[in-house]
């Protein structure tokens, strides 16, 4: 018992403490943009596909092969191709910024796919009764698709935040910051599996916590 | 003088149907593309519905009637044909303007297509949020629209803690948020238990009658059409068969489908057997009598029999009514020689009853 609180004292908690900031950044900005980006791109890949209202073959195509290509290739061989995209976008590769674009351009398409699937779920004939009523294809996206979803799109931020604390992990591996660098510098590399512990330890209760939120809030809106 | 004199009736004459007309359908069709191969669903199809009646399309299911109903408010869009409204044709409109005249239409279905995240009293605001009306004006629209639908105590639930009734009568509102002309009601019963189908009809009549509001519906159900309609089209692979008034179609059918839709309310099968029974022996007329009116209270029958002292017997007979006009249909069977029969037929012929001898 002794021995494990010295293992413990010995750990520079304040590393750690700047590690998990930096972490919680990295899911805060990522998590926004991948909406930002994810949200639309899903919309538009609903309405192109078959039998919705902006039916469109070329464009659905077009969207989906880059969707799938995005998602195909795994995030730790992604992270290393955008090495140059990202420092033209926010001037480096490294730290909590050079994470953000990687992480964002992995998981917005996985995001866009979930929104998808969620807007599939929607009443074909509250649709209907929307266009019937005179609605316009911008009133059903904000007024019926959006509202008549919202749970489903819930669940689907809910997923991709908890996808995206294994992704800001494993971008400790190519020199971004947070709680996987920590890991990957100190428990990997320096043989402190204390420290690894540590990590995993935190990143679990982030889990946990972001899980909880998420399901609490699908409850909240589901009138079905 | 280039102008003939017939130009300015022609353009007189016109003109007065365009206003008798609110909804007219003409040479209406619509295919299908099923698995590479056009299907035709609607084949011209001529419809006129006056402003203020209540229309009614029956059909089987495949028949092609929600096809029609839908291409009324262009939700189908025909494969070719005109669609009026009031004089405007929705067929020649781009989507602006198509959306602008929809709102002029009120639709209700089956499946109520409420919206499962707002509230009854914002489902009955939807159409006005759409429209951009001032929130003012769609609070005290939407009190309104309660009451008239009697839903006042449940504004503020969502559409899973009511019964199907009561999603139908959200519906209902729904549809008449902008003072529409017209409301369709696609298959609005058919998802209903018969007691909450009969309340949903007479809400809709008293809504025809308070608000002038002209409504067309499609069924399966001889009963819907019976108990609300004017007048009644039979549809039967994607052409209207008959149509006419409620009571003239429905007690001089036509054509074989009509037949199958009012055998549905008539026992008509018990009345075969009798027919083939009886019909062994001579010396015996068996006729279907049609009262219409103000003739199904009156004592005709007896007294005709007991001026040609005839004696009969009644085989079957119904007495009710369809929308308000009472009427009566009998099958009797008259005693006695042939010539007596005729006499009796004439005579009650004569005193204006319908008489077709079976």
């Amino acid at each position: 018992m002794e021995q494990l609180w010295q293992l413990l004292a010995d750990i520079d908690w304040e590393d750690i403490g700047q590690a998990t900031l930096d972490t919680l950044a990295m899911l805060g900005f990522s998590t926004l943009f991948t909406v930002v980006i994810g949200l639309p791109l899903g919309i538009l890949l609903f309405l192109s596909s078959k039998g919705q209202l902006l039916q469109n073959r070329f464009i659905y195509a077009i969207l989906s092969f880059i969707v799938n290509v995005l998602r195909s290739v795994p995030f730790i061989i992604l992270m290393i191709l955008l090495i140059p995209v990202t420092k033209l976008i926010v001037g480096t590769s490294l730290g909590v910024k050079g994470t953000i674009p990687p992480l964002v351009i992995g998981a917005a398409p996985f995001f866009a796919r979930l929104v998808e699937t969620s807007l599939r779920e929607v009443d074909r004939g509250v649709i209907e009764a929307a266009q019937s009523m005179g609605a316009s294809n911008w009133q059903i996206i904000w007024r019926v698709l959006l509202p008549e979803s919202r749970p489903g799109l819930i669940a689907g931020i809910t997923i991709t935040t908890v996808t995206l604390v294994s992704y800001t992990a494993m971008s400790g591996v190519i020199g971004g910051g947070g709680l996987g660098d920590l890991a990957v510098r100190f428990g990997y590399q320096r043989f402190q599996t204390v420290v690894m512990v540590v990590t995993v330890a935190i990143l679990l209760v982030l889990v946990q916590i972001l899980q909880m939120l998420g399901d609490r809030l699908v409850i909240r809106f589901s009138r079905k | 003088m280039h102008t003939t004199p017939f130009s300015f009736w022609k353009k007189g004459f016109f003109a007065g149907l365009e206003v008798m007309w609110l909804i007219r359908l003409e040479n209406l069709h619509k295919d299908y593309k099923v698995d590479g191969k056009m299907v035709p669903a609607l084949r011209g199809i001529d419809l006129s519905i006056e402003k203020g009646e209540i229309y009614g399309v029956i059909g089987h299911s495949g028949a092609g009637k929600s096809t029609l109903i839908r291409c009324i408010n262009l939700l189908e869009k025909p494969t070719s044909g005109r669609v009026l409204i009031d004089g405007v044709e929705l067929t020649a409109l781009d989507d602006g303007k198509l959306q602008q005249q929809r709102r002029q239409i009120g639709m209700i279905f089956q499946h109520f297509n409420l919206l499962s995240s707002a509230t009854v009293a914002d489902n009955i605001a939807f159409p006005l949020k759409l429209a951009k009306t001032p929130k003012a004006v769609i609070d005290q629209k939407v009190t309104d629209l309660l009451a008239l639908v009697g839903l006042q105590e449940h504004r503020n639930k969502y559409p899973a803690q009511l019964s199907g009734g009561q999603k139908q009568r959200v519906g209902i509102a729904r549809a008449l948020a902008n003072d529409p002309k017209v409301l369709l009601c696609d298959e609005a019963t058919s998802a209903l238990d018969p007691q909450t189908t009969n309340s949903i009809l007479a809400l809709l009549l008293d809504i025809n009658r308070k608000l002038g509001i002209t409504i067309v519906l499609i069924t399966h159900e001889m009963h819907v059409i019976r108990s609300i309609c004017d007048r009644v089209g039979v549809i039967d692979g994607g052409k209207i068969v008959e149509s006419g008034k409620v009571v003239d179609v429905f007690l001089k059918p036509q054509h074989r489908v009509t037949r199958e839709f009012v055998e549905q309310v008539a026992d008509s099968v018990e009345l075969k057997e009798a027919v083939s029974h009886e019909k062994s022996a001579n010396d015996r007329t068996i006729i279907r009598i049609t009262f219409l009116g103000e003739q199904t209270y009156q004592p005709i029958l007896f007294q005709t029999m007991q001026e040609t002292g005839t004696s009969f017997n009644i085989l079957q007979g119904t007495i009710s009514r369809m929308k308000e006009t009472p009427y009566g249909q009998l099958v009797v069977e008259l005693e006695g020689d042939a010539d007596r029969s005729r006499q009796t037929i004439e005579s009650l012929r004569g005193r204006g009853l319908e008489v077709e001898v079976i």
